[in-house]
């Protein structure tokens, strides 16, 4: 019952089951899977079932209801939220309650979803795993000796394990749609500036967005429904009618459309084999519903990587600048007296605070970027960078001259062992390579669940459209759940 | 100039001067900009710089920025950006501080100065740009209380800024002062800030240093950036300093620019004297960068027009033609243009009524200003409109009044608030019947014989006397009216 919010509206509607008796539920499972998955910072157990009962009584007193009425959400805890903590899974916020709600926080409350608590996340959002979290590692519910992957780990690990039918994570460089691929659930990251990021904490400003992870497509479009929409207090929002993408999911009929399979990808050293053939399956299931499917070349994507990893640790150290201890956030106490003589009490507070408030990674990624924008080295990094990402913004103008779509694979590899990368940025880096380009490029993007690899770890498939095209990603990704049945494997543990 | 041991020298002055925006919000958020409010309450998520929240750009900054761009000759580009300045400092919640690195709102413009009297448009000083910034907060340090006392007000955070660089093109103090009005001056005069040293709405920085003539050759002295100068006259007393210091210390250490790099000293306006504030200029980089959140503006040609369309006159213009509209001198146009906005417009409605540029041009002068310096008042709250203003002095003109009774008049209606008719009656004052004043004319003349043969031996002035006495007696009674019916009657006598 709780893997479907379609299906969690049909019950509330027929009255079998109340709001507060699925959010009580949804609670419950999370409880329950909390020592194993720890997808959670923060469980909102008082005031779901408030927000719950308030649901109940306007349906029994007749008002009307939102889109999301009833519906346990859980919201990744990068997402500024007013009667939680909003953490960051960091040390440097872990007491932080925000003044404000963001925005996509108004609107899930605007149409009555059910806020059950914050997930947990890397860092700030800088890692692929969920283990750089202040508040310990989450587990895959596949399995809990692999990672959920990350940064949105705990929002795709908290669906996987059945506990919501739906959440809200963020994607700066693929932290939507890798661990939608780790969980065996999709993950949509919409187009740059289609859903406000007022209120999502600011990682790397230009690449970030918010966007939904469900079991089903159909679930993912009607939560971007809710969050998408022009937004003036966000001055990168596009000012774009919100697109219906509930009612894009009408037919599995493909004739007509162009999809491009993303040669480079599937020729790249290091693709897991039944990734590469869950794409080719893939391919042949969009043929089968009347697709043309072309091959396609994304030139300069060797190149996205690094790119990425010069642009988004750039805009963090920028962004990062601001927790110093001075006015909210983690303030160091004891000051070290060597360093009050030599630097004063200032610099020996804004040190002090920022050392012990971040995290190895944040830090890592802090350096980076700083010294990427240094006087005398930017124009080798960032303003090279910056160079980069124009050439890749015309490989997807090139592709999309010629296709409707992208197929690839949503990552190299199935969810890796815990602790695997930690030593070893670089490749922690990599896991990234199919998932930066649309970020960079500030098209909307979408993970698939496609299936199981011989270990029975999920395979996520990757479909990319041109911006503001996410009806198009809607519309066959539908075809393609309606065509396969991946969406309706559920990890053993947690069939429910 | 020429210095005590023969050396010519030459000073080379360039300032950087932050105009605070007259917007009624911030920069990148709707919280007030109003002055002196309690701290810490004109605050919201954005300008104390959350997690999550984003700046918006505040158009009637861009407006009053364009304005002030154009005001100042500046080439307004089509294309602005935004850019991040960063650096560490409590008052600074994000960390850095929104400003314009590399396309600032206004490019390359320039002032005609005059030195005080001299008239319009004796030097140009070019300007190299002008860019919008938020400001930051304030920072207030209590040594009484312990060294870790700092108590931080941001309601400042956030408000608009336009920071205007002049070219190294001033060469005395006199010249950076007159700059600095002719700065203010237009800058108030078309609304676009307040610039109060006092508080804070124009601050100024002066980068100074010489050029020393030594037999043929050109030693430059170190550049310094003088901070701290909180009046016009503590910018130029402290520029006068700067270059006999740099000069002494030029004589006795011998040190040019190529010897040691900028530095930065503070003015310390009891001892008059600058210290050292920052011993080399710390090669601050503050990685400035392209702000993401926000996007680059473009400013299109027709903005630009209807901006400058909606400037009027400047003050140099207004100037000139109140020489030739109102006949009255370069320098007299001069005091009233340079009051700013508000006292043009008092002085052109009086003149409106009245239809006498110079004797309003003379009251506005003395006794309009001394009241605004008197009182300590904003002309915009000076009691009297100029409507009555000119009723007043086109009595004057009509010879309803005489000079010191129209000021008795004004004193009554600065008092109590009362129009001019109202003050006239309260004051007692009635128009004087001409047979009346002939008989009072005929009664001193009769009673003070002396005079009489005084006139007749050729001493015309000996009538004078009997003026004041008219006036005692009838204090309504109109002493050049008394002159001429004297000098009527004694010739018939």
């Amino acid at each position: 019952m709780l893997d479907s919010a379609t299906e969690i509206l049909r019950i509330q509607a027929s009255g079998e089951a109340s709001a507060v008796e699925i959010t009580q539920l949804a609670l419950e499972r999370i409880r329950a899977s909390q020592a194993g998955i720890n997808a959670f910072t923060h469980i909102n157990e008082e005031g779901a079932i408030r927000a719950a009962e308030a649901v109940d009584l306007k349906r029994r007193t007749g008002q009307p209801l939102g889109r999301l009425a009833g519906i346990p959400i859980a919201v990744k805890d990068i997402l500024c939220t007013t009667d939680m903590p909003t953490t960051c899974s960091s040390k440097m916020l872990e007491n932080f309650v925000a003044p404000y709600d963001a925005t996509v926080i108004s609107k899930l409350r605007e149409e009555d979803a059910i806020l059950v608590g914050k997930t947990n996340m890397d860092e700030f959002a800088m890692g692929g795993s969920t283990e750089t979290s202040f508040f310990g590692v989450t587990r895959n519910p596949w399995n809990q000796a692999v990672t959920p992957g990350g940064s949105s780990g705990g929002a795709a690990a908290c669906v996987a394990a059945g506990t919501v039918p739906m959440s809200l994570g963020s994607d700066t460089g693929g932290s939507i749609r890798q661990p939608a691929a780790f969980c065996g659930v999709t993950g949509l990251k919409p187009t740059y500036g289609r859903v406000s990021r007022y209120g999502l904490v600011a990682f790397a400003s230009s690449l970030d967005q918010v966007g939904p992870l469900a079991w089903s497509v159909e679930d993912v479009a009607l939560l971007s429904e809710v969050i998408c929409g022009f937004e003036p207090r966000d001055s990168t929002s596009l000012d774009q009618p919100v697109p219906n993408l509930v009612s894009a999911i009408q037919s599995a009929d493909l004739r007509g459309i162009k999809i491009g399979i993303l040669e480079d990808a599937l020729a790249r050293d290091g693709l897991d084999q039944s990734i590469h053939r869950a794409v080719m399956e893939a391919a042949e299931v969009f043929k089968q519903a009347g697709a043309e499917i072309i091959e396609i070349q994304l030139p300069h994507s060797e190149h996205y990587v690094p790119a990425y990893y010069v642009i988004a640790p750039s805009e963090a150290s920028s962004n990062l600048s601001r927790y110093d201890g001075a006015h909210y956030g983690h303030r160091a106490v004891d000051l070290a007296s060597e360093k009050v003589s030599q630097n004063g009490p200032l610099a020996a507070t804004y040190c002090q605070s920022r050392a012990e408030g971040f995290g190895t990674e944040v830090k890592r990624r802090i350096m980076i970027g700083t010294y990427a924008l240094s006087e005398g080295y930017s124009d080798q990094y960032y303003n090279q960078a910056l160079k980069v990402r124009r050439l890749i913004k015309g490989d997807y103008d090139a592709a999309f001259n010629q296709v409707d779509l992208l197929l690839g694979p949503t990552t190299p590899t199935t969810a890796f062992p815990l602790g695997e990368h930690s030593d070893d940025p670089l490749q922690m880096y990599l896991v990234d390579l199919f998932t930066v380009g649309a970020n960079l490029a500030g098209i909307p993007a979408m993970s698939l669940p496609a299936g199981l690899s011989e270990s029975g770890l999920p395979i996520g498939i990757q479909l990319q459209a041109p911006a503001l095209q996410e009806s198009q990603l809607i519309f066959a990704g539908a075809a393609y759940q309606a065509a396969t049945q991946y969406h309706h494997l559920r990890p053993e543990n947690f069939r429910f | 100039m020429t210095h005590s041991d023969g050396y010519t020298t030459e000073t080379i002055i360039g300032l950087e001067v932050h105009v605070q925006l007259k917007t009624n919000t911030k920069l990148f958020c709707g919280c007030s900009t109003t002055f002196g409010a309690a701290p810490n309450t004109q605050v919201c998520p954005v300008c104390l710089g959350h997690p999550g929240a984003l700046p918006v750009i505040n158009e009637q900054a861009l407006e009053v920025a364009i304005k002030a761009g154009l005001a100042l000759n500046c080439h307004i580009p089509e294309m602005t950006k935004w850019d991040r300045k960063q650096y560490f400092y409590p008052d600074l919640p994000k960390g850095y501080q929104i400003s314009q690195f590399d396309l600032p709102i206004c490019a390359e413009g320039y002032l005609d100065i005059a030195l005080e009297g001299k008239g319009d448009g004796d030097r140009r000083i070019r300007i190299l740009r002008a860019h919008l910034e938020e400001d930051a907060g304030k920072s207030m340090h209590d040594e009484s209380a312990g060294q870790f006392d700092t108590r931080i007000d941001l309601n400042r955070c956030g408000t608009p800024l336009l920071e205007i660089v002049s070219q190294p093109d001033l060469r005395s103090s006199q010249e950076a002062k007159a700059y600095l009005n002719e700065l203010k001056l237009r800058m108030t005069h078309l609304g676009i800030s307040d610039c109060e040293m006092q508080e804070g709405s124009l601050r100024v920085d002066a980068n100074v240093n010489l050029h020393i003539h030594v037999d043929g050759k050109k030693i430059a002295t170190p550049i310094v950036e003088i901070k701290n100068m909180n009046s016009f006259r503590a910018v130029e007393r402290a520029i006068d300093h700067e270059i006999d210091r740099q000069y002494d210390a030029w004589e006795e250490t011998g040190k040019t620019i190529n010897d040691e790099s900028k530095t930065t000293r503070g003015w310390d306006d009891q001892t008059g004297r600058t210290f050292l504030q920052r011993e080399k200029e710390e090669s601050a980089d503050y990685r400035y960068f392209p702000d993401p959140d926000l996007l680059p503006v473009r400013i299109s040609k027709e903005r630009i027009e209807d901006i400058q369309n909606s400037i009027g006159e400047m003050p140099g213009e207004v100037r000139e033609r109140f020489q030739t509209q109102y006949g009255i001198k370069a320098y007299d146009a001069e005091v009233i243009v340079n009051q700013g906005r508000d006292f043009i417009d008092l002085y052109e409605a009086a003149v409106a009524v009245c239809g006498d540029g110079k004797r309003a041009s003379a009251w506005f002068q003395q006794d309009i200003l001394r009241t605004i310096n008197e009182q300590q008042i904003a002309t915009a709250d000076f009691p009297i409109s100029g409507n009555a203003l000119g009723i007043l002095l086109l009595k004057i003109t009509n010879g309803d009044l005489d000079n010191s009774r129209a000021r008795d008049v004004f004193q009554h209606m600065l008092d109590h608030g009362d129009d001019v008719d109202a003050s006239i009656d309260a004051l007692g004052i009635t128009a004087v019947d001409s047979s009346e004043l002939e008989g009072l004319c005929r009664d001193l003349l009769s009673e003070n014989p002396h005079v009489v043969e005084d006139y007749r031996n050729g001493k015309q002035q000996a009538i004078g006397s009997l003026i004041g006495q008219a006036k005692k007696r009838n204090p309504n009674a109109n002493p050049k009216t008394v002159r001429e019916l004297l000098l009527q009657i004694v010739e018939t006598l």
